[in-house]
């Protein structure tokens, strides 16, 4: 086993003691990402060739400089017996999503391709002066706008560690397939509808979307400002709360990042679940889609394994001494996705009225005659279609003649959405709820290609988790078991506000009682036949 | 099935206000994928609601009491412009450069 498939607590433990050099633990990130990595998303166009189809592509800017000057500094700190920080000499990617001071910040579009943001988003920051070790930005689906990552305008865009013809999922595919594949123990990612959770349960990994305002939004490239939260990926529970534990609370930078203290995570993890009353719902275990000619609703069942891991993992938690508490209703989750297509769409065309070619990022080349021309020229040739679409949907809900029948009607849906969680997690209530048990996601990785083109079925992969981000509540998945393709499958624990600390619990005492299940040791694709130093 | 909602002179209206520009085939693409998301979109209008349910622009409380005071009203000088002007594709004495600005004879 390389130094880089260590979790990030295993790291710290032996640099804290002198045994291994933040360096070593560099280089070894290093050399795994040249063995499994393939060369970076790009603009150039070239055509993805057969050994570009056995790699995972996670990067597009690799920060191997800075990643060696911060180091170098962990190691002089621990040479000096000062303190190195809580993720001491951890290698970390960053969603390219987050700005970073002199780094390229691309948003993997065309039109911020130049763009080397002048300050650092907080949550990055917190990471660096904790110690962690920047390796670089991941690829993503371009403005986070997708469920695969293929949309991104650098290609080829990232590819799933276990299978390399599938989808790592997204919108943060890079982050969860560099995680996977084991490039670094940690990265940062961002979830607006299940953008962390998704590719983390296609991927293997674990990923954590916090409260809404627990993690600061400054420096985050705006997509839905109300719905986006930053957030852990890692291979450990553990390794998620330690790292929450370093990115979570307020920043003045951010009127959103709110005022709640940030309890021990790590900690609480010690604690046990006996007694924890943690819910089961049906409306999680079956998924609603439009059918393809009609456009009525149809309801079907989710992947059958998915659905078993999860019985599985509530007859684990009650044999730890868990209340699982059945038949739990959540009737509005139904109507989470059409709620999310309205209202996400209006928050992303405003936030992307910034890009005009005026102040940052791409410009038009062409000879134009005025303002507005140089506006739309450098729009269509920086954005490309995804972006285009969600701009044009966002104008058309929030017309002035719509705008009560479609974009009104998704706020008071949301409302409701909010309102089935405030029901179920009341202490007073008929349910009384720690936790809600859920699949994360309705399938395992499809091929690519197979759904991207279609927007609508593409949305809808977000169902089981985009219901959390609505209402606001935080949520994590952890790997569950893998399929009979031998892909991975997520489980999802939702908790309510700021009570990460109670999802991590239950997570972490699954994870160590299923610790030598065969199917833990079964390693992706792209490390299998790796010689083992 | 429900009829067609964007017409090609809406969409291209849209296109307008989005200060986008596309060629024929990526507009009926993108007409088309509107057509379908708002078939879902539509569900909307079929779900009972309640008039006193409030809309929520977000999930989680957000009040006086967890919400960071603003700061104080005080000017704090900020020597930012130039690596702000410096990201701009054009820019001459600390003033960003664009082409002309349309008129219109009111």
């Amino acid at each position: 086993m390389a130094l880089i498939d260590l979790s990030a607590s295993e790291l710290i433990a032996r640099i804290r003691r002198k045994e291994i050099k933040a360096t070593e633990v560099l280089d070894s990130a290093l050399e795994r990402i040249q063995a499994v990595d393939g060369r970076p998303g790009s603009l150039d166009g070239l055509p993805v060739t057969a050994e570009d189809e056995k790699k995972v592509h996670a990067f597009i800017t690799l920060t191997d400089e800075l990643a060696r000057q911060q180091a170098l500094e962990v190691d002089r700190k621990i040479a000096h017996g000062e303190d190195p920080g809580l993720l001491a000499g951890v290698p970390v990617t960053i969603k390219d999503i987050f700005c970073m001071d002199g780094v390229l910040s691309t948003a993997a579009s065309r039109i911020l391709s130049n763009f080397k943001a002048p300050y650092t988003a907080t949550s990055v920051a917190r990471l660096q002066d904790a110690g962690a070790v920047v390796l670089g930005k991941v690829n993503l689906d371009e403005f986070t706008y997708g469920s695969s990552s293929e949309s991104s305008a650098f290609q080829p865009s990232p590819r799933n560690p276990w299978d390399t013809s599938r989808v790592p999922g997204g919108s943060s595919g890079g982050s969860t397939a560099s995680v996977a594949a084991g490039e670094a123990p940690l990265s940062l990612g961002t979830d607006t509808a299940g953008s962390i959770r998704q590719p983390a349960a296609f991927c293997g990994v674990v990923g954590v979307k916090p409260t809404y305002g627990r993690v600061s939004r400054y420096g985050l490239i705006a997509f839905g400002s109300s719905l986006d939260s930053p957030g852990p990926i890692s291979r450990t529970v553990k390794d998620a709360a330690r790292m929450l534990q370093v990115i979570a609370g307020p920043d003045r930078h951010d009127s959103t990042a709110l005022n709640q203290p940030v309890p021990d995570y790590l900690a609480e993890l010690k604690k046990d679940i006996r007694g924890m009353r943690i819910g089961l719902s049906p409306d999680y275990f079956n998924l609603s889609f439009p059918d393809p000619v009609t456009g009525e609703l149809q309801y079907a069942e989710i992947q059958e394994e998915i659905g078993a891991a999860v019985t599985d993992a509530a007859e684990v938690l009650a044999d730890l001494g868990a209340i699982i508490v059945e038949n739990v209703p959540m009737p509005n989750c139904r109507y989470a996705i059409p709620a999310y297509f309205a209202i996400s769409r209006v928050e992303a065309a405003s936030n992307l009225h910034r890009f005009d070619g005026v102040k940052y990022g791409y410009r038009t080349p062409e000879d134009v005659g005025d303002l507005i021309e140089l506006y739309r020229r450098s729009r269509a040739e920086g954005f490309g279609l995804e972006p285009k679409l969600r701009i044009l949907m966002g104008m058309y809900v929030s017309a002035a003649e719509h705008a009560s029948a479609y974009y009104q009607k998704a706020l008071k849906v949301r409302s409701m959405i909010r309102n089935d969680f405030d029901q179920v997690f009341d202490p007073h209530g008929e349910h009384q709820l720690d936790a809600l048990l859920t699949p994360t996601t309705a399938t395992t990785a499809f091929k690519r290609k197979a759904v991207y083109g279609n927007s609508v079925l593409m949305q809808y992969s977000d169902q089981m988790t985009v219901t959390s981000n609505h209402a606001g509540v935080p949520a994590l998945t952890l790997p569950g078991g893998l399929d009979e393709n031998g892909l991975p499958i997520g489980i999802q624990l939702i908790g309510n506000d700021f009570r990460e600390d109670m999802i991590l619990r239950i997570g972490n005492a699954y994870e160590q009682i299923t610790a030598d299940e065969a199917w833990r040791k079964v390693r992706p694709q792209v490390l299998q036949g790796e010689v083992i130093a | 099935m429900t009829e067609e909602k964007i017409s090609p002179e809406l969409f291209e209206h849209l296109v307008g206000l989005a200060a986008i520009a596309l060629d024929p085939t990526q507009s009926e693409y993108l007409r088309s994928e509107l057509n379908k998301q708002l078939n879902v979109i539509e569900e909307l209008k079929a779900i009972p609601i309640d008039e006193s349910v409030p809309l929520a622009s977000h999930g989680v409380v957000i009040n006086a009491q967890n919400m960071p005071a603003l700061r104080l009203d005080e000017p704090r000088p900020s020597d930012h412009a130039k690596r702000i002007i410096a990201q701009s594709p054009e820019s001459e004495d600390g003033y960003f450069v664009v082409p002309e600005i349309p008129h219109e004879d009111i």
